[in-house]
Parts: C-alpha cells; sequence; structure tokens
C-alpha cells in the first residue's frame, strides 16, 4: 500500500452498500486491492487470516462471487463453512433470515450473504456482531461487484474521471449497474445510458448521478453510443428478474456485441461484463484486445481479498 | 358576530390543528388514538379556513409528547400542536418530522426484506422535511404514496 496514505480502519465495518462509503476510502480500497494481487494469483503468500472462518450463505446461485470470495478467504489462509444452496438448510423448515445469522454471527469471523430479497444485507448487519458483506440483495446492491468493476476500469484505464463510459442492457433490474452509475459518478466519469425503452435506467439513480454533478446521456443506439467510449460495460438481460415471459421475450437479443460492432469504437475500448453472459457477447471477442470481463471477474479475488482482509483484521 | 366553534373549546388538553383536510383519522391512527390513551377525542374534518380545509383533532386533559407527535408530518407538513391550558393556548408549536420514521409505514418494494417474515420493524430515513420524502433504510426504495402506506 502506499506509504503516503494514511491508514484506515475498517475492523468490523460492514460492507452493505457503495453509498456508505466516500470516494476517499474506495480509493484507499482500491489501493490496497492493487497490492493484493500476487497474493490472489498464488505468487505470493501470508496467511494473514489463518485460523479466521468466513460464513458463506448464498440464498440465491451464484459462481464468480461466491467462488472469488471464498479463494479470497482461502488465499489469504482462513477457512470457509456455508452453503450455496438453502434447501439444505432450515430456511427449508420456515427459519428467518435473522436467525440464520445469529447462528452463522456465533460460528464465525465474518458473514458473506446473497439473499432474493432487497435490504437483506441490511438486515444481517442489524443482527451480526461480526462484519457482514453484501453479495447481493435481490435487485438491490452489489457493492463488491461495484468496487471490482471500480477496480478494473482504474487499471486499464489508469483513472476513472472523465473516461466515457456506456452501460448497456438491462439498466431497470440490473442491480450492478445502479451502484456502478452513482459510483462512477462519485468519479466524476461521463456517462451513457443505453437499453431497451421497457429496460430503462431507473430515475432514481439518474437524480442521484445527477446529484453527484453528472448529466447521463440516454440512446437507444448503441452503434453511436460506442463511437468515442472508453468502456463498453454490458450487462445481461436477466429473466429471473422479469415479473412476466413475455416482457423477456420482447427484449433479450436486442444488443449484441460482435467484433463487427466494434469496428465503430476506438482501438482502446475495453468491454467488461459482470457475468454470466449469454448471447449478449459474442464469443469471437473473447480473443480481442477489447476483452476484459475474464480479468475483470479475476480483479474479484483481490478486491474481496483486500475487503476480507481489512474488516476482519490482518495486514499484508 | 361571534365565529361558532364546530367542535368545544377544550378546558386542557392538546389540539392538533391545520392537518391536512381528510387526514386526520390517519392522524390517530399514527398517534395510537384510542388505543393509548382513555381521554376524551374530537374529530373535525374539512374546516373551512383561511388556507382552505383542514382538520383539527382535540385530546382532553392530555398533553401529547410532541416528539410522539411530529410523526404526523408526515402526512400533515402543516399542522400545529397546541397545549391548552384553563382554555388557553399555553404552548404552539408546528409539527416537524424526526430524522428517521420506525413502525408506521410499509415499504412500498413488495421483494423489501421488511414486508417479508423476518422480526423488523420497517424503517425508513427522512430525506427531505417538505415536501415530506423518505427511504426505506433496507432497500433504499423511496415511497411515493406514503400516506397510503401507513401501517
Amino acid at each position: 500500500m502506499s506509504f503516503f496514505l494514511i491508514r484506515m480502519n475498517f475492523k468490523g465495518k460492514d460492507i452493505i452498500s457503495i453509498k456508505d462509503f466516500s470516494r476517499k476510502e474506495i480509493n484507499y480500497i482500491l489501493d490496497y486491492a492493487k497490492d493484493m494481487i500476487p497474493y490472489a494469483t498464488g505468487e505470493k503468500h501470508k496467511n494473514i487470516l489463518g485460523e479466521k472462518v468466513l460464513s458463506s450463505l448464498f440464498f440465491e446461485p451464484s459462481t464468480r462471487t461466491r467462488l472469488s470470495f471464498e479463494s479470497a478467504m482461502n488465499r489469504l489462509g482462513g477457512k470457509v463453512i456455508g452453503f450455496s444452496d438453502p434447501s439444505g438448510t432450515s430456511q427449508k423448515k420456515g427459519e428467518s433470515l435473522a436467525d440464520t445469522i445469529r447462528m452463522a454471527d456465533s460460528y464465525s469471523d465474518a458473514i458473506v450473504v446473497r439473499h432474493p430479497h432487497e435490504g437483506a444485507a441490511r438486515l444481517a448487519a442489524e443482527f451480526a456482531e461480526v462484519p457482514v458483506l453484501n453479495a447481493g440483495d435481490g435487485a438491490g446492491r452489489h457493492p463488491t461487484q461495484c468496487l471490482l468493476d471500480l477496480f478494473t476500469i482504474l487499471t486499464e484505464k489508469k483513472k476513472i474521471k472523465k473516461n466515457k463510459i456506456v452501460l448497456l442492457g438491462d439498466l431497470k433490474y440490473g442491480r450492478t449497474v445502479h451502484s456502478l452509475a452513482y459510483a462512477l459518478s462519485l468519479y466524476g466519469a461521463e456517462l451513457t445510458f443505453v437499453s431497451p425503452a421497457s429496460l430503462k435506467m431507473p430515475n432514481e439513480v439518474i437524480n442521484e448521478c445527477k446529484e453527484l454533478g453528472v448529466e447521463p446521456a440516454y440512446t437507444a443506439s448503441l452503434e453511436k453510443a460506442i463511437k468515442d467510449a472508453d468502456v463498453l460495460y454490458v450487462t445481461r438481460i436477466q429473466r429471473e428478474r422479469f415479473p412476466d415471459a413475455e416482457e423477456y421475450n420482447r427484449v433479450v437479443g436486442t444488443y449484441k456485441i460482435d467484433n463487427d460492432l466494434l469496428k465503430n469504437g476506438k482501438k482502446d475500448l475495453i468491454v467488461m461484463h459482470p457475468l454470466p453472459r449469454v448471447t449478449e457477447i459474442h464469443p469471437e471477442v473473447d480473443t480481442t484486445p477489447h476483452a476484459i470481463y475474464f480479468k475483470q471477474a479475476f480483479n474479484g479475488v483481490p478486491v474481496r481479498m483486500a475487503l476480507l482482509s481489512l474488516v476482519i483484521g490482518g495486514r499484508i | 358576530m361571534k365565529k361558532e366553534l364546530k367542535v368545544p373549546r377544550i378546558k386542557d388538553g392538546t389540539v392538533i390543528d391545520h392537518i391536512t383536510a381528510g387526514n386526520a383519522v390517519k392522524v390517530l391512527h399514527i398517534l395510537g388514538i384510542p388505543r393509548s390513551t382513555s381521554s376524551i377525542v374530537s374529530v373535525a374534518m374539512n374546516v373551512k379556513s383561511k388556507f382552505g380545509k383542514k382538520d383539527i383533532v382535540k385530546v382532553e386533559n392530555r398533553e401529547l409528547d410532541p416528539n410522539e407527535v411530529n410523526k404526523i408530518a408526515l402526512i400533515a407538513p402543516k399542522a400545529t400542536i397546541n397545549f391548552i391550558r384553563d382554555y388557553e393556548v399555553a404552548k404552539k408549536h408546528k409539527v416537524k418530522l424526526p430524522n428517521e420514521i420506525i413502525g408506521i409505514v410499509s415499504c412500498s418494494n413488495p421483494t423489501c426484506v421488511s414486508n417479508a417474515k423476518e422480526p423488523v420493524r420497517s424503517r425508513f430515513k427522512v430525506i427531505s422535511k417538505d415536501p415530506p420524502r423518505i427511504k426505506c433504510y433496507y432497500c433504499e426504495r423511496e415511497p411515493e404514496d406514503i400516506a397510503d402506506r401507513i401501517i
């Protein structure tokens, strides 16, 4: 960690919403995450969380978030308990989330929770003494994804401010884009939203950007939007968030990213995606220098290592 | 000509005046009346005033806790609280919305954890006092129809 940064104390702090953090605090976390990279790749080892236990409670499916949290804890020498499918737990018998959290609180030193209800992590933090890290609450917040997205832009573009960033896809139900639009505004990025008319960014989020001094542009034309873009952030149209199948079928497949489309963009345009992708990015893009999404998924490990280390306590 | 009062003056107690017309019953609900008091309570609705129509609530022989009454600013931001002692107004102040509203309004988001079977009460942060605007502490959603969401 850069020596000129004053050490901030995050021990015991919950990570619920990106809005709970100032820009200074976010910078501090991202800076620390950079130091974690050689430990995340396995190049270096340090058991700073040896003897510590993490509860990993996933009430909804997850691949990257769960695995990268668990990898992060293991890489730092800690242990992980928990579940990835609540059907084998007392939730099935009707146990409240509050009671499950009370148990995990007494079994571990930190809790990671993903839950289908918005606000679930905030509730969990009320019932736990140990720090709670939100791994996604329904269509609500996903702060660690937001941090790793910021980290990716920062490492690829060296700065966040004044980058022209296009957020594309399901901007209505997509939880990552809401937090991200807020955080990017906090850094003064230039935002353009591209989505089908029925999946536009909610006014609440647009107003938050405006309050931070950013006036987002909106267009339905992706070709136009990517012309001078530095970052194209693609999201999946999520079937599971749609109230009815008909609405989903109407909009799925509206936008497709392929090499033909990317010819309209800048040479150093980077394409990001929180993954999983379905059909929105053609596999032919994977081998181009534009494709950053797998690197972005890796970045989840150093960022989550930094967070676990900061909130549980123990520094590299 | 002497103005005729629709609800008789009270000797001692609390008068909540300038309640947004039509909201008196909701005000009583927020204050837990009649459950919270055995005093005589009079309600006048749609009373003509300088600023149009208003509702009035009079609670006899009891001075309500202003911190409690302040919660009604959610649906009656212009209301005033008057403490009456021996037929005179001894103290008068405007309601002031507290910074947090707990257990009064339900969240408008059906998938908010506060609407699930969890041992918590609804909780909102006040983001604007006039006009009243609140945001759910749990899911951060802002209900537009506060008056319709009173529990």
